[in-house]
């Protein structure tokens, strides 16, 4: 008679792959935004209240409007990006479901990684969507428009990535809004200069595909890099509890 | 060799070791900043000749070179004691990261200050947003957001670690500040000094040579003192620290 443990192959327990833990956790923020709006919307709101001051502040001459225009939109979008981010891990660290992502047998950098597309979709896609009015409102013509939303499709997840490092060693802190400022301005500031640098360039019709492939390499190096970043950061913020 | 290296690093683990060994290393390395920078900065600043086009006013280039130099290899200081933190979690490693970045800030300030004193008389102006100058006061401002997460977090152990991982992140500017001189044509001038070539007289080479040396080992010695301070604080509950306290 054959030993019973030794004639079955040793089996592994079923994990389920990256992909789908990524694809999962991605899911689940994405429903958690949908059922309380006022996270998605408020980003959005703040975006377009600063870019409304401006004009109020400075004046309405068109020419004004036109020359700050871009340094506007993108400072707008990286205040609301900072915003936001604050409430990324927070939620989760609070009730304990972060410490289960640490647990799960799917590498931590991939779950952070999902979680940052999902808060990129939900506060940075609907902000991208409405900087064209707002870049009308701001006397730019239409090619500085198209300019405007490409430096912000590719610069607004860089900015998310980042601003989710500040977040990650921040979130076991009492007083956290402050100090993710003070830690990711810092780091926003080449995205900055290249992003308004190529909106300018394209107002005064001078080529910009260069400023545009320097944003696209930093998008590559953030995604590269940022979810590890993100990961050694969270899980410091929770053994650290 | 290698083997011997290997033995002082982990040697070097030990915050009673480091405090014996930088006790004994610290009046040679004073010495050596005072013989340097004294006459360094006397020559420089008083008797080095004139600079051709700029005159008088290039004199505080043997400040803001030493200041600009130290405030970036600080920078890279503390993002290899992070590297070290996280990987090997060497308790001195974490010392030395929390020393280092109230002094790289200070030189990182110092070199801001003299550039834009430099500034006024030789472009007309007392700042530009010129590459150079932008990425070093970014340089600064990491530097303070280093410091304010480090003073946020309460415990020391995963307060160096989270800034660990930060100053990692940050040092992704280093080459930025290193290479924007050449990368953009901008105000401030490429560097004069290289390995192989330099274009400036060699008096004035060497005087800026003894200044940087002397700054360098000004900044070993505050990294020192100030990590032996942390060290006695941490350590404050081990024996040898209580014996170190009793018998002064």
């Amino acid at each position: 008679m054959a030993d019973p443990i030794v004639s079955q192959p040793l089996r592994a327990v079923e994990v389920p792959s990256m992909w789908s833990g990524m694809m999962a956790i991605m899911k689940r923020d994405l429903k958690i935004a949908f059922r309380q709006r006022s996270d998605m919307v408020n980003p959005l709101f703040f975006f377009v209240m600063v870019i409304a001051l401006f004009p109020l502040g400075i004046g309405p001459e068109p020419s004004t409007l036109q020359k700050i225009g871009p340094g506007v939109i993108w400072i707008a979008a990286l205040l609301s990006t900072l915003l936001s981010v604050d409430s990324l891990f927070r939620q989760d660290f609070d009730d304990g479901s972060l410490e289960l992502a640490l647990l799960s047998p799917q590498p931590l950098f991939v779950l952070a990684f999902g979680k940052v597309i999902a808060h990129w979709l939900v506060t940075a896609i609907p902000l991208i969507l409405v900087a064209p009015i707002l870049s009308v409102m701001l006397y730019m013509d239409r090619d500085t428009v198209w300019v405007t939303l490409y430096s912000l499709l590719l610069g607004t997840p860089v900015l998310s990535m980042i601003s989710a490092i500040g977040a990650a060693l921040t979130v076991g802190l009492r007083k956290g809004g402050v100090l993710v400022a003070v830690i990711a301005l810092p780091l926003y500031i080449p995205v900055l200069i290249f992003g308004t640098s190529a909106v300018e360039a394209a107002a005064m019709t001078l080529p910009y595909a260069g400023q545009l492939a320097y944003l696209a390499a930093f998008l590559v190096l953030a995604l590269t890099f940022a979810p590890f970043a993100i990961g050694a950061a969270l899980r410091i913020s929770v053994t650290s509890q | 060799m290698f083997e011997y290296l290997k033995r002082l690093y982990h040697k070097l683990g030990s915050p009673k070791y480091f405090y014996d060994i930088s006790g004994r290393m610290l009046p040679w390395l004073v010495a050596l900043s005072v013989l340097l920078l004294i006459p360094g900065l006397i020559y420089g600043l008083g008797f080095a000749p004139p600079e051709k086009y700029q005159g008088n006013s290039y004199r505080v280039i043997y400040i803001h070179v030493p200041a600009a130099s130290i405030a970036m290899s600080g920078y890279m200081l503390m993002a290899v004691a992070g590297v070290v933190v996280l990987v090997w979690r060497m308790k001195m490693a974490e010392m030395v990261a929390k020393s280092v970045a109230p002094i790289g800030a200070s030189f990182a300030f110092i070199c801001l200050v003299t550039g834009s004193i430099w500034g006024k008389p030789t472009w007309g102006t007392w700042w530009v947003w010129d590459a150079r100058l932008t990425s070093m006061l970014i340089l600064l401002f990491l530097y303070l957001g280093v410091m304010a997460l480090n003073a946020a977090i309460e415990n020391a152990q995963s307060a160096a670690r989270a800034t660990a991982v930060l100053s990692i992140v940050g040092a992704v500017n280093l080459p930025i500040i290193k290479y924007s001189v050449e990368w953009w044509n901008t105000l401030h001038q490429p560097a004069s000094i290289k390995m192989t070539s330099s274009a400036i007289d060699p008096e004035m080479l060497f005087t800026l040579l003894a200044c940087i040396a002397g700054f360098y080992c000004l900044f070993a010695v505050m990294v020192i003192l100030s990590t032996r301070c942390e060290v006695l604080l941490r350590e404050q509950r081990s024996n040898w620290v209580k014996k170190l306290v009793g018998a002064c």
